[in-house]
């Protein structure tokens, strides 16, 4: 039986209609921003299942812009969010398809920046606006991104996640959840680190420069508190 | 940890002399580690948001975003203001905020889900008009909340507050027992009363299906949060006047659950029974999606 905060309850706060097709699509965005960093130019939305079928009903396709342009799912100017894409240069297209065996509220997000690069992103909200991340460019990964996340590609070498783990036990931040993908033994990892407070600025600093890792994003939790 | 069931609730609150409220206050700043003060305040930041998606489609025309409902609270409150009402303008006040909330959801408003956004017009309806009533203070009026979170906490372990498990029973059902519970608590009622309003509520929508128009939380999610309104209302004075319930909440919670579970996936959320199947609704849903 697991446990209730009163605002899992009586919340979350959020811009209707419904807290998986709109809520939870707000906040898929917003992570797969933050994973892509950099300056958006466009963003392709590859919708599965229920959000490919209801998405313009739902609003789902102005959530998934809004979270692109970094806005909260309680913001209200949620549902101008393309009229403001489109304003600020950032082209969206939304295209339904089959992703196959996934969860049926699934997009995989195309993301190009101004320096051509693209980034590719699937994740799912699975209800009440809960969401899960599970592919980043063809590497799989599972993040929530309730607690503030690490997210790095580095050389599967020995000490890699041990330099990590010290930075963040000198900076007083305990690891929550940690998992490892790779392609092969001393090819490029992936990592997801979870943690209960906030990464400092300082541990980002020490992170960045581990000469082993090649990318690290940090994913900062989206936090309802006091709107 | 919050217990688990009503009955451990009842006793904990005797134990201690102290309302469904404060119990569940005392536990969220436990779970939550954070200062009473803070989870007060959040609180109060959500009565705030409920307020104004109560208040917003009475005073202004919404419209949906498919174009099905809306305008509805707006000519419930011109009418409830009218003198001709059968119910009077307590009751009629108190429809218009529920589809209020329902509207503003709708049409991409900011809303509260309590505990779905589908069910989101019945509890602040139900707080908000029963506290006009009583003279709440606004503190009265947060309390009423945590009531009702308590109570949605114990349907959440005990069954489900999601329609696609348990049909329209878990959402329009919990909240509206949620806030009848919760209005028991305001006007001066025990904590079993409490719990007895919310086992009435629930048995008296046992059932009832989840069958949205086109996939959509509007119809007719918006009216059944009107009718869980009024029964929240209603059951409150039923509790208040002494009449108690055979059956104790916390079977009549297993029993949603079971009910919830023998219903077939088609009358759960995927629109592929009840109202959502019926001529009009096909035709509705053809218009919507026709691009």
């Amino acid at each position: 039986m697991r446990n209730y905060s009163v605002f899992d309850i009586i919340g979350p706060i959020m811009i209707g209609p419904s807290s998986s097709h709109t809520a939870g699509a707000a906040r898929l965005a917003k992570v797969a921003a933050a994973i892509s960093g950099g300056k958006i130019v466009r963003v392709e939305f590859h919708l599965h299942g229920s959000f490919a079928e209801t998405y313009r009903g739902h609003g789902t396709d102005k959530a998934l812009v809004a979270g692109i342009l970094n806005m909260d799912p309680w913001d209200e100017n949620l549902k101008n969010s393309i009229k403001i894409a489109n304003e600020r240069g950032i082209g969206v297209t939304f295209i339904p398809t089959d992703l196959g065996e996934v969860h049926p509220n699934t997009v995989k997000f195309i993301i190009t920046k101004d320096d051509g690069n693209a980034t590719q992103v699937s994740g799912s909200s699975i209800g009440g606006g809960n969401i899960f991340i599970f592919d980043i460019d063809g590497q799989e990964v599972e993040f929530t991104g309730e607690r503030p996340t690490i997210l790095t590609k580095h050389q599967d070498l020995p000490g890699v996640i041990s330099k990590i783990s010290s930075i963040l036990y000198q900076e007083n931040i305990n690891i929550a959840n940690m998992r490892v993908y790779r392609k092969g033994k001393g090819k490029m990892a992936t990592m997801a680190l979870e943690t209960d407070t906030q990464v400092t600025e300082e541990a980002m600093g020490k992170i960045k420069n581990i000469k082993e890792i090649e990318n690290v994003k940090f994913i900062n939790p989206i936090v309802e508190g006091v709107i | 940890m919050f217990v688990s069931t009503g009955k451990e609730l009842l006793e904990i609150c005797k134990e201690k002399n102290i309302p469904i409220w404060e119990y569940t206050i005392r536990e969220e700043i436990e779970a939550v580690e954070v200062p009473r003060e803070k989870v007060i305040e959040r609180m109060k930041s959500t009565l705030h948001v409920m307020m104004n998606s109560s208040t917003y489609a009475q005073d202004n025309i919404v419209k949906s975003v498919s174009g099905l409902i809306g305008g509805d609270a707006y000519k419930i409150r011109k009418y409830a203001e009218s003198g001709k009402t059968l119910t009077g303008e307590f009751m009629n006040k108190a429809m218009a905020r529920a589809i209020s909330s329902s509207e503003v959801n709708a049409a991409m408003g900011r809303i509260v889900a309590c505990p779905t956004a589908g069910s989101c017009g019945i509890l602040p309806a139900v707080i908000i008009s029963a506290g006009e009533k009583l003279n709440s203070s606004e503190d009265q009026l947060i309390q009423g909340l945590f009531t009702a979170a308590g109570v949605g906490i114990l349907i959440a372990k005990n069954a489900t507050l999601a329609g696609a498990e348990g049909g329209c029973q878990a959402e329009c059902g919990s909240a509206a027992a949620m806030a009848s519970a919760a209005v028991v608590e305001m006007m001066g009622g025990t904590p079993e009363q409490a719990l007895t309003a919310a086992a009435i509520v629930i048995k008296n929508i046992l059932g009832l299906v989840c069958d949205p128009v086109a996939g959509l939380v509007e119809v007719p999610c918006a009216k059944r949060n009107i009718a869980g309104t009024v029964s929240a209302l209603t059951t409150a004075d039923l509790v208040m006047s002494g009449v108690y319930s055979k059956i104790p909440f916390d079977e009549v919670v297993w029993a949603m659950y079971k009910v919830g579970r023998q219903m077939p996936a088609e009358l759960r959320e995927t629109s592929q029974g009840g109202i959502a199947i019926t001529p009009t609704a096909l035709k509705l849903k053809k218009e919507i999606f026709k691009e």
